[in-house]
């Protein structure tokens, strides 16, 4: 018995070892079964199609904003009908734009603003130029330059900005006035003074944090802090320079010096752990945890949907001390859209993707639904535009020159997440040598973009 | 003339032959040997799933081993938790069977409580597991808080993120006690009685009675743990990207392995160079690096086997 229980095993296990090569393979194999074919705009846009839309947005209040401008959208063009597909992500979106298929998306969208890179040089998403050039649209005109720089790529321009987030700073004004702090720090070292003098330690905790300044700390992310540094991700020859450009010494030293002089990068990370959920009720700047944060425009919806009791005020985030006259300025991203490039209605789709990033009534009222940035200048000066006293400090910052977002690279955000984790070894002093550390995250981002080449 | 009829019969045969194995054959074509060939030949490619692919030699081979930061860390803790986790599971799952078979009431109950771990979906598990564990809100560390012990920060610290992802495959440990259960109860009675006789102690009746009958069992599990331990990507995944923070907001970046590498396996390395950062050819190279490794580990562990048999027949 113990011998046929040992065949029957050995068999079972070659089956397992056999499985498992089968299954680590597996992930190939739909490499080898994708077509490379583009369906090309040959369509008739007046003809009656149906085009499927995939979008990201899962919020009821968002699934309904994005509906009734497809409703608007389809009442202005009758012949097409959309079919409207919402919370994709990228991982699915990346996957239904290989596979294509009858079933796949004509028109996709992304929140991804970093991914451009990657989705124009690879194809993923169509070059919209021979349609822009069709409809005579003059972007330039249309769109502010920040967004139009992070929907292309190397001249390729796959995409359209459909909407926008602008990051600014939230504060608590309540806790400001009891600290007689008399107006939101406009340079780093009046912020760090603010901070220190909003934190009130208890026992090896905080009864409120002035601000968590760890890269874990929800959206104070390196590239979120550097859109306040004058600074450059990539030098005139396409290599990184987060070496060379002395704006990174300077971001990383004052943030790690912030998290010491906050109480310690352990003290601080065990304080984080107590927070809630960005996304939910119970973020820590609704419950008061941390009286400041750094944060986008939709922030402020949120806090007051969570019931937070306090008055709150916006600014824009603080610059370097040395260049007091770029404030004003922020970080910018926002959701991008494009048309898939194995779509058989690309005509079709580009009606609607035109209509959603350029009607100035649709985009008007898409931001006022959900609180976002609108996308063109016409829809940032409109009378129906509804601007909140806190929710003007996103649109100036929006319309900010100095405002930016990071470059687009081949390999979408790897660039950054590289740089990200150089963060978090050094804000954890895991690393101590800014400098070797910095060329040594330089060559690395060198080497990332090189093999995506 | 007898030559030919022998020829004919014999062709007959053999394409009887292959008409029997033709279901087998093609399943192993198609399932195994394809995917397999086709994953040699992307690994020698520049390859982004939407262009034609361009052959550029080992530079995928040498990007992997060479530069890519991530490839070494997540091969460390696979190979960690091949050799802690797996042996964990099998030691545990053995002595929750053998109690479960020693108790003489209430078993149902107990082999109902220690299976139904085993149910819940990996996310649920591992989002309640982190949830405990949370270092700063969790039951778990107010409790060994309370009784003066160090609170570690587990699914939040390098150190402790692996033994935390050992606790949670231990607490859904039900499927090796199933099998355990059965193989106890299956070692014959008289084998026990005889030893007892010749006065044989608990301990020795365990290693001369019990574990020769239950050894292909305890093979068993160990191989096939060895390689669901090689495709380990739902709870580190989670567990990651829930303690950082990070739970999917508007573009933020992906940050697999958090914290500071320690949860990153191979197969999180296969789908994020793959389907996020569209090189097909590097996630074509962590593959075959995979499946080397469960190759490796089922041939010793079957050369391993016959000694441990051996010894206890």
């Amino acid at each position: 018995m113990p011998g046929k229980s040992r065949k029957v095993i050995s068999s079972m296990s070659r089956r397992s070892a056999a499985a498992l090569a089968a299954s680590a393979s597996l992930a190939l194999l739909a490499t080898a079964c994708t077509g490379s074919s583009e369906a090309g705009a040959h369509d008739d846009p007046n003809a009656r199609s149906t085009i499927t839309f995939w979008h990201g947005w899962s919020a009821p209040a968002e699934v309904k904003a994005i509906q009734a401008n497809v409703d608007a959208f389809e009442k202005a063009h009758p012949n097409i009908t959309v079919k409207v597909v919402g919370n994709i992500n990228d991982d699915k979106l990346n996957q239904a734009l290989r596979a294509g298929g009858s079933n796949g998306p004509d028109v996709v969208s992304s929140f991804t603003t970093s991914n451009v890179g990657k989705f124009c040089s690879s194809g993923a998403f169509l070059d919209l130029k021979p349609f822009i050039e069709k409809s005579k649209l003059d972007l330039g005109k249309l769109i502010p330059k920040p967004m139009l720089d992070y929907t292309q790529f190397e001249g390729t321009r796959c995409a359209l900005p459909l909407l926008g987030d602008a990051y600014g700073l939230y504060y608590d004004k309540d806790a400001f006035e009891k600290a007689g702090i008399e107006s939101p720090p406009k340079t780093w070292s009046e912020f760090a003074k603010v901070a220190k003098k909003l934190t009130k330690t208890k026992g090896d905790g905080y009864e409120q944090l002035g601000f968590m300044p760890t890269y874990h700390g929800y959206e104070t992310v390196v590239d979120h802090y550097m859109a306040q540094w004058d600074h450059a991700y990539f030098g005139h020859d396409g290599k990184s320079s987060v070496a060379k450009d002395p704006a990174f010494a300077e971001m990383f030293t004052y943030q790690k010096k912030l998290v010491d002089d906050l109480g310690g990068f352990t003290r601080l990370e065990k304080y984080r752990n107590t927070f809630g959920d960005e996304w939910g009720a119970k973020h820590p700047f609704h419950t008061g945890q941390v009286a400041m944060q750094l944060d986008g425009e939709w922030r402020l919806g949120m806090a007051k949907d969570a019931g937070a009791d306090f008055e709150i005020g916006t600014a824009p985030m603080p610059v370097a001390d040395d260049e007091v006259d770029e404030y004003g300025k922020g970080f910018l991203s926002g959701t991008i859209i494009g048309i898939a490039p194995r779509s058989e209605k690309q005509n079709a789709a580009w009606e609607l993707v035109k209509y959603l990033t350029t009607d100035t009534a649709a985009v008007v009222s898409f931001a006022n639904a959900i609180h976002n940035v609108p996308s063109t200048f016409e829809a940032l000066k409109s009378p129906d535009l509804k601007v909140e006293p806190g929710f003007k400090t996103f649109l100036d910052i929006a319309q900010n020159p100095h405002s930016n977002t990071p470059p687009a690279s081949v390999n979408g955000s790897t660039y950054q997440t590289t740089l990200q984790d150089f963060g978090f070894q050094y804000e954890s002093g895991k690393v101590t040598d800014l400098k070797a550390g910095l060329e040594k995250t330089a060559r690395q981002i060198d080497r990332d973009i090189e093999q995506a080449k | 003339m007898a030559t030919h009829t022998l020829r004919a019969k014999r062709r007959r045969s053999a394409l009887r032959t292959v008409a029997f194995l033709s279901p087998w054959l093609i399943g192993f074509g198609v399932f195994f040997a394809y995917p397999l060939v086709s994953t040699v030949y992307f690994s020698l490619m520049k390859y982004d799933g939407f262009g034609t692919p361009v052959f550029r030699g080992l530079d995928n081979w040498s990007y992997v081993f060479q530069d890519y930061p991530m490839f070494w860390p997540a091969l460390r803790n696979t190979l960690w938790l091949v050799l802690v986790m797996v042996t964990c599971r099998v030691v545990f799952g053995l002595g929750v069977g053998l109690l479960i078979t020693k108790i003489k009431t209430g078993v149902g109950v107990f082999r109902t409580l220690f299976y139904l771990p085993y149910l819940a979906p990996p996310v649920a598990a591992t989002l309640a597991f982190v949830f405990l564990l949370n270092p700063g809100t969790g039951p778990v560390n107010s409790v060994l808080g309370d009784l003066g012990l160090p609170a570690p920060g587990w699914f939040t610290d390098p150190a402790w993120s692996k033994p935390a992802l050992t606790a949670l495959a231990l607490w859904g440990v039900g499927d090796l006690m199933v099998i355990f259960m059965a193989a106890l109860l299956d070692v014959p009675k008289e084998q026990y009685e005889a030893a007892e006789l010749d006065g044989a102690s608990a301990w020795k009746r365990f290693r001369y009675v019990t574990l020769p009958n239950i050894s292909p069992i305890v093979m068993f599990a160990v191989v096939t743990g060895v390689i669901q331990t090689m495709q380990y990507y739902t709870q580190p995944l989670v567990a990651g990207k829930v303690a950082s923070g990070v739970i999917g907001g508007s573009g933020q970046q992906f940050e697999p392995g958090y914290p500071d590498k320690s949860t990153l396996t191979l197969p999180q390395l296969v789908y994020n160079l793959g389907f996020q950062r569209f090189d097909y050819g590097s996630a074509c190279v962590v593959a075959l690096v995979l499946f080397a490794l469960a190759m490796a580990f089922t041939a010793l562990l079957m050369r391993r086997r016959g000694g441990l048999i051996q010894a206890g027949d």
